[in-house]
């Protein structure tokens, strides 16, 4: 019998953390993984960082949809100085969004571009809530969730509960109703 | 295109990049968290919040303004009932459909052009917003 090197028992073992919390426990709590999410919160955490750090500027997703309006409608709520001051950056903030995810797709993604199963029903009705939603409470996932919190702010806070439990209530009452995925 | 546009276009970059990589441009992965499947949003959330933290509150520190000017300024928003009657609204809209904002754009990006007509409906809901309830 040879013997390998490394010794089969090193190289066959865990991480420490998965050894330490059990294989088990993350194959149920992240069936797919966990390395996609640490990566992919690593990677967005830095985007917001290297804005914040070279202009001071808050880089939140759901204001752009007030600020575009305030092209097209001449009503004061839209037209506030606030929104006038961040109207540009906020369209060049967008693009690279939507090109940062298609080089993703392009080069690393195993599957290239991908379209979701998503009835077109839920993605309108709850689009619009969405956009109703996060404008009245002047903060997204990336507002509230990632930039307020990061700034501890507990009015964030108390909106980051709220809007996660009420969408758990909501896939799981969808899911009830039998409509995947 | 001044400068304070290219940051914010090539901070878009590597935010998009990042929401693809972690599957957030997909609705299905946000589902299955909001299903309680697949905790990972949450260890995503942490991860990006953890890095926003040292930037707001650490760099602060050792540099005294943004280098490119204006000032250091943590995000912060009054408390009112419209901020908690809106996450409710935006909670509904997520668990219905898995998506927010920002993933929205993402998914763009990954070609789910089925995205559009909720972006579309995203804008309708923010003028409603500010048509019927702004001030």
């Amino acid at each position: 019998m040879t013997a390998s090197f490394p010794p089969r028992a090193v190289r066959d073992s865990q991480p420490l953390i998965t050894f330490l919390l059990g294989h088990q426990f993350f194959s149920i709590m992240f069936p797919l993984g966990i390395s996609p999410y640490i990566i992919g919160g690593l990677i967005i955490g830095l985007g917001v960082a290297f804005v914040y750090v070279l202009t001071g500027l808050h880089a939140t997703q759901s204001s752009l949809f007030s600020t575009t309006i305030s092209y097209f409608s001449k009503m004061p709520y839209f037209q506030r100085k606030s929104y006038l001051e961040s109207r540009e950056w906020r369209l060049f903030f967008a693009a690279g969004v939507i090109l940062g995810a298609a080089v993703y797709a392009l080069t690393v993604s195993p599957e290239g571009f991908w379209t979701t199963r998503v009835q077109l029903w839920r993605i309108v009705v709850g689009g619009f809530l969405v956009g109703l939603g996060t404008r009245l409470s002047s903060g997204c996932t990336s507002g509230h969730g990632i930039s307020g919190i990061a700034s501890l702010s507990t009015t964030s806070l108390f909106a980051v509960i709220t809007f996660i439990i009420f969408g758990i209530i909501t896939a799981h009452v969808v899911q009830f109703l039998g409509v995947l995925p | 295109m001044n400068n304070r546009n290219v940051i914010l276009f090539v901070g878009g970059l590597v935010f998009g990049f990042g929401l693809a990589w972690g599957g957030m441009a997909k609705p299905e992965v946000v589902l299955s968290f909001l299903q309680l499947k697949d905790y990972g949003l949450i260890l995503l959330m942490g991860v990006a919040t953890g890095t926003t933290f040292v930037a707001i509150n650490i760099i602060p520190r050792f540099v005294e303004k943004p280098i490119l000017g204006g000032e250091f300024k943590p995000r912060s928003r009054d408390l009112t009932r419209n901020t908690l009657l809106g996450a409710v609204i935006f909670g509904i809209g997520w668990g219905l459909s898995g998506q927010c904002p920002g993933s929205s754009l993402a998914s763009i990006g990954i070609g789910n052009l089925l995205v559009l007509p909720g972006i579309a409906a995203m804008f309708l809901g923010a003028y409603v917003m500010g048509r019927f309830f702004g001030s």
